[in-house]
């Protein structure tokens, strides 16, 4: 999977199950900002990342995914082989 | 000094309809809610009947944050909540500035449980299960979600008590507001409307058969089998005379007596002794003799035990005296957790606007049914009092008389 379509198709889940315009998000904007999540629904983005790519993010590793490009990052380096 | 409670909003999701006057006209026209479902018959139930509940979108009115928390019932609880506030004229800045309660009955979440632990065990993963599950999975989910939403400050409670719970939760409100502990409560009743929160329910045989939907459930009728399932929500706003005055809020009717009791016995087979005690306690609490009521809601679910012991415990009460019986159930099927809240909305409907809508598909009494005034088609009556039964599995009965109030 190339970083384009990891980025695209996040972008897809994360606005559908947020309720955002795809338009809205860009690399660098701040996810807890544009996604509008508070400590639960944080959860279920964290939910979402597990169950379409099989990565895991422990809580130790959410304050170094600020911006959809570290999620991004993150998803890429994880990725089971 | 006890205070009087009176009844200052309503509002219904039902298969009757989702405003007080389409829910008046089903009632009139003796239209029934029921379906048959293809999606059951596939899935393997015995009885492939259910009610016909519209489904709610919620995005205009909440967040998806908040959203996540609401299962299928609370969803109908929000809108019947919403319409019960501003029936009551009661809004955001007044509820801001007092403290209005909740207590509210619901008896399951299957649906909502089933699903997040479905994801659990496919993601082998607590998180799959999502933000939402444990706000969702929990019985009292319905009061938690509209106690958030609408900055409710008061009691804080869910009647759980199988199909009495909606009575119930109109009984309790109405003892702490008599004794002044509270001023204002939203009340009413809950149900989930989907297939596998009755599956198990279809398993032990209680619903019925027949081969026209629409005559499936048939209460008292001698050839009733069992009844249908059904569901939605249904709101009252109950609050003090008082309170109500000073507000200048609508008064529709006053609660005038609650009666309850427990079987202590079997815990499906009802008995008549203790639904008669419940019928027997209520009218006592409220001073009546039983030839004050003028219309009985029964709680007969078209089950051949259950309204055969009903029909008895109501002739026990009443004695002589045939008061008009009917059960909405016969229109709705069985909206269990919610049917002792919606049955008041729809006994009270009737009361203001003089007519008993007939109990649909009773044609003949059976032997133990012969007993009681069974209304069988929709007529003409003016009645200022009713009493509406709930009774539920375990043994529990709910008694609840209402007097209008021009």
């Amino acid at each position: 999977m190339t970083r384009n379509e990891i980025m695209e198709q996040v972008n897809e889940l994360l606005a559908n199950e947020f309720e955002v315009e795809v338009s809205e998000i860009t690399p660098e904007s701040n996810i807890k900002e544009t996604l509008s999540l508070d400590s639960l629904s944080l959860v279920d983005m964290i939910a979402l990342v597990q169950v379409n790519y099989k990565v895991n993010i422990p809580a130790s590793d959410l304050p170094k995914i600020q911006t959809f490009n570290d999620l991004y990052d993150y998803i890429e380096s994880h990725l089971p082989a | 000094m006890q205070n009087r409670v009176v009844i200052t909003g309503l509002g219904i999701w039902s298969c009757l309809g989702t405003t007080l006057e389409d829910v008046r006209q089903s009632l009139y026209d003796g239209k029934s809610g029921i379906i048959f479902s293809q999606e059951r018959q596939d899935a393997g139930f015995r009885s492939p009947f259910c009610a016909d509940i519209p489904s709610v979108d919620l995005k205009p009115y909440i967040a998806r944050n908040q959203r996540q928390f609401m299962p299928e019932e609370a969803q109908y609880a929000y809108m019947a909540t919403r319409s019960a506030l501003e029936h009551a004229r009661m809004d955001q800045d007044y509820i801001d500035q007092h403290e209005v309660g909740i207590i509210y009955g619901n008896d399951s979440v299957a649906e909502a449980t089933m699903h997040a632990l479905d994801k659990f065990r496919q993601a082998g993963s607590t998180a799959a299960c999502g933000s939402g599950a444990i706000f969702q999975s929990m019985n009292s989910t319905v009061t938690m979600n509209l106690a958030c939403l609408f900055h409710l400050k008061g009691i804080n409670l869910t009647a759980s008590a199988a199909c009495a719970s909606g009575s119930q939760s109109i009984g309790l409100a109405t003892l702490l507001i008599r004794n002044g502990l509270q001023e204002c409560v939203v009340c009413g009743g809950a149900q989930e409307a989907n297939m596998y929160s009755v599956a198990s329910f279809d398993g032990i045989q209680s619903f019925a058969l027949r081969d026209v939907a629409a005559e499936a459930s048939r209460p008292f009728d001698r050839e009733r089998n069992g009844l249908v399932p059904g569901g939605g929500a249904a709101t009252l706003i109950l609050e003090s005379y008082e309170s109500a005055v000073r507000r200048g809020a609508p008064i529709l009717a006053e609660i005038l007596g609650w009666g309850f009791s427990g079987n202590g016995d079997h815990i499906s087979t009802p008995n008549v002794a203790g639904p008669a005690r419940s019928l027997e306690l209520c009218l006592k609490d409220c001073g009546l003799q039983p030839t004050d009521i003028g219309y009985v809601n029964a709680h007969a679910t078209s089950t051949r035990i259950g309204d055969a012991r009903e029909a008895m415990a109501i002739a026990q009460a009443f004695g002589d005296y045939r008061v008009p019986v009917t059960s909405t159930k016969s229109q709705t099927g069985h909206e269990m957790w919610m049917a002792g809240a919606s049955e008041i909305i729809y006994s009270l409907l009737m009361m203001k606007n003089d007519f008993i809508a007939g109990s649909i598909n009773f044609h003949e009494p059976d032997e133990e049914t012969a007993c009681i005034n069974v209304v069988p088609e929709t007529r003409a009556a003016h009645f200022d009092t009713f009493l509406s039964n709930s009774f539920g599995f375990g043994g529990t009965n709910s008694t609840l008389v209402v007097k209008n109030i021009e």
